[in-house]
């Protein structure tokens, strides 16, 4: 039990496992092939798309920023990618995946930039970060599908499996799990939180909240840009606005993992199970054949009931 | 004077900007500013417009309203099916299209008040919701509106574009008189300390609600408008315009936490953006170029308004309360 206390200090973690599992059980009465080991293991494959963006999008959120930035450096990851591995050089082939995560690292250094620095709500910075790499991608690649493929390394680590298990679920859990270990072993995870709650406690107790700031971004540039190469190693090609029908997705992840969208409270573990929910959810939705409106419904219903569920929850503890 | 200006001063800095842009728009304007000119500018403007002042109302608050662009596809295909037929048939379209409006905003206020979720999440789940509903009506564009009506509403009344004199219409007989009454002072209470708003005996609950509704019945409003336009039904118009409205806030010098600002400037920013958006058209940059430099102009002018950073004397005062 102590140990369960210590992984999940709030039980508002569990919320979206529970909803994963439930979601399960009963699409499995009528559908019983979900049960199948295949169906799961493509849906952790999935999920890790998703996953790795959460992971960052969480760190910006405790923070109580946000990100809108998310589709065009996904977009620009994959592009940049699959552009160095269609260019025919062997070393820049190699080197396709790196300088996509400095790609994202360098998006991620701006606005947390205009964020600390320039104190623009982060709402409207990112949103128009996202709009001029928009508009730089058009300009270069002309507004169509940029031309390139993916190296066989970002197609394994989107594809691959080790005795059975999608490499790309292995890889978001280890991100997770470094990330986690950043939030709960460093000073910056104790900051982070810190600057949630109260920024100027924060930074009247000797805390360079800037830094704190910046490098939070920079954390959540860098995944957006690896969740890009890992679509493009899974579609075999970058094309434009990839990244789009995950903003809000993502956004949604992190909140039904019990993360407050206004800072300072939330864990990874939570975000691991929105990410779960959500997909299972989009894909059981899919499966059951409905129209694009009543998936558009059925989504906005369920994310607004698990809120309200986890808040009434909350004011009635 | 100088009080007035130094009272308004972020109103007044869009308003000049938005004075500036327009003159180059039609001086170099192939056609000059004759009427068509100016009433295919001023209805493209007007649509922003309607989305900023809906998401206006959400952010004096402090709230955010990402379902603006959703209320507005809901709308839309709501009317392109009821807006046909005779004049009382039409009448009770747009009556029943704004009471359409005015409950998806109700439904946002509501979980906002009493659900305790905060805007952004409830408007991120109901902007999901309302897009469904307009798929069920239009799963791809479609439907008619009355031509005769459209033509009244998107024309012009003696050489004025219509939608400038609706404009006019809605900050001197809706906002003015609003910003007199006990809701209008309560919703720059709310928004600039909830606490001391409760604390002066405000109805905080049914302010709020109150602020989401009027959102409503104006995303509603520029669903309507953006039929009159198109006069066709599209479920699909949405993300635009819900990002497009918190921009054009923003740079109409509202503060995304809630108390600053005015209508009037929300309107003024949605014009700017619109204003650059047609300039671009007309200016010979290279249509590659032109996503790029619009997203420059965007980030530059928020960037300026950031500016007041820079001459902060005390470190303290940028985290703000």
């Amino acid at each position: 039990m102590s140990i369960l206390k210590r992984y999940f200090p709030e039980a508002d973690v569990l919320i979206p496992y529970i909803g994963t599992i439930v979601l399960i059980l009963i699409s499995s009465v009528i559908y019983p092939q979900i049960l199948s080991l295949d169906y799961l293991s493509q849906q952790l494959q999935i999920a890790a798309f998703l996953g790795v963006l959460a992971l960052g999008a969480t760190l910006v959120i405790l923070l109580g920023h946000i990100d809108l930035s998310i589709p065009w450096v996904l977009g620009g990851g994959a592009i940049i990618s699959t552009a160095l591995v269609g260019s025919d050089n062997s070393d820049l082939s190699m080197l396709a995946i790196p300088i996509a995560l400095i790609f994202g690292a360098g998006v991620g250094a701006i606005n947390g930039f205009g964020v600390a620095v320039l104190r623009i709500p982060s709402m409207v910075w990112t949103l128009s970060v996202n709009s001029m790499l928009l508009g730089i991608s058009v300009l270069i690649t002309g507004g169509f599908n940029p031309k390139g493929e993916a190296n066989e390394v970002m197609g394994s680590l989107a594809t691959g499996k080790i005795a059975g298990i999608p490499i790309a679920f292995c890889i978001w859990m280890l991100i997770a799990f470094l990330i986690n270990a950043l939030l709960k072993r460093s000073n910056f995870g104790r900051y982070l939180s810190a600057v949630g709650y109260n920024e100027k406690a924060t930074y009247l107790s000797g805390v360079s909240t800037t830094f704190v700031i910046i490098f939070a971004f920079i954390i959540a540039g860098i995944c957006s840009a690896f969740g890009g190469v890992l679509l493009a190693g899974y579609a075999n090609q970058a094309y434009q606005s990839m990244g789009e029908p995950f903003l809000l997705p993502t956004i949604a992840a992190v909140v039904i993992g019990g993360t407050s969208i206004l800072g300072g409270r939330g864990s990874l573990i939570g975000t691991i199970g929105g990410v779960l929910f959500i997909t299972l959810l989009n894909s059981i939705l899919s499966i059951i054949q409905i129209s694009e409106a009543w998936r558009n419904i059925n989504f906005g219903a369920i994310i607004i009931l698990m809120l309200l569920f986890q808040s009434l929850r909350q004011k009635g503890a | 004077m100088r009080d007035l200006f130094s009272a308004n001063k972020r109103e007044a800095i869009a308003l000049i900007v938005l004075i500036v842009l327009v003159t180059i728009y039609f001086s170099t304007h192939p056609r000059g500013p004759t009427t068509y000119v100016m009433t295919i500018w001023a209805n493209q403007c007007l649509v922003l417009g309607l989305a900023a002042i809906a998401q206006f109302f959400a952010v004096i608050v402090r709230g955010i309203d990402l379902s603006v662009g959703a209320v507005m596809a809901l709308t839309n295909c709501v009317a392109s099916y009821l807006i046909i037929g005779t004049g009382l048939e039409m009448a009770s379209g747009v009556f029943f299209v704004l009471a359409v409006g005015l409950a998806c905003g109700l439904l946002n206020g509501i979980l906002v008040v009493y659900g305790r979720i905060q805007p952004i999440v409830v408007t991120l789940g109901t902007a999901s919701l309302f897009v469904g509903i307009a798929l069920l009506l239009r799963s791809t564009p479609g439907g008619v509106i009355d031509y005769d009506l459209a033509d009244a509403i998107t024309l012009d009344v003696l050489g004025i574009p219509t939608a400038l004199i609706l404009t006019f219409i809605i900050i001197s007989a809706f906002w003015i008189p609003l910003c007199r009454t006990g809701l209008g002072m309560g919703l720059y209470a709310v928004g600039s300390s909830e606490s001391a708003a409760y604390q002066s005996g405000m109805p905080i609950k049914s302010i709020r609600i109150a602020s989401f509704v009027l959102g409503g019945f104006f995303a509603a409003l520029a669903g309507l408008f953006f039929s009159f336009i198109t006069t066709t039904g599209d479920a699909g118009i949405g993300p635009n315009f819900t990002l497009n409205s918190i921009a054009a806030v923003v740079i109409g010098g509202v503060l995304l936490r809630g108390g600053v600002g005015t209508l009037t400037g929300a309107l003024a920013g949605a014009f700017i953006l619109k204003t650059i958006a047609s300039l671009m058209f007309f200016s010979g940059l290279p249509p590659l170029a032109q996503p790029l430099i619009e997203g420059l102009i965007l980030a530059g002018a928020i960037a300026i308004g950031g500016a007041d950073v820079l001459r902060v004397k005390n470190r303290l005062e940028v985290f703000g309360k």
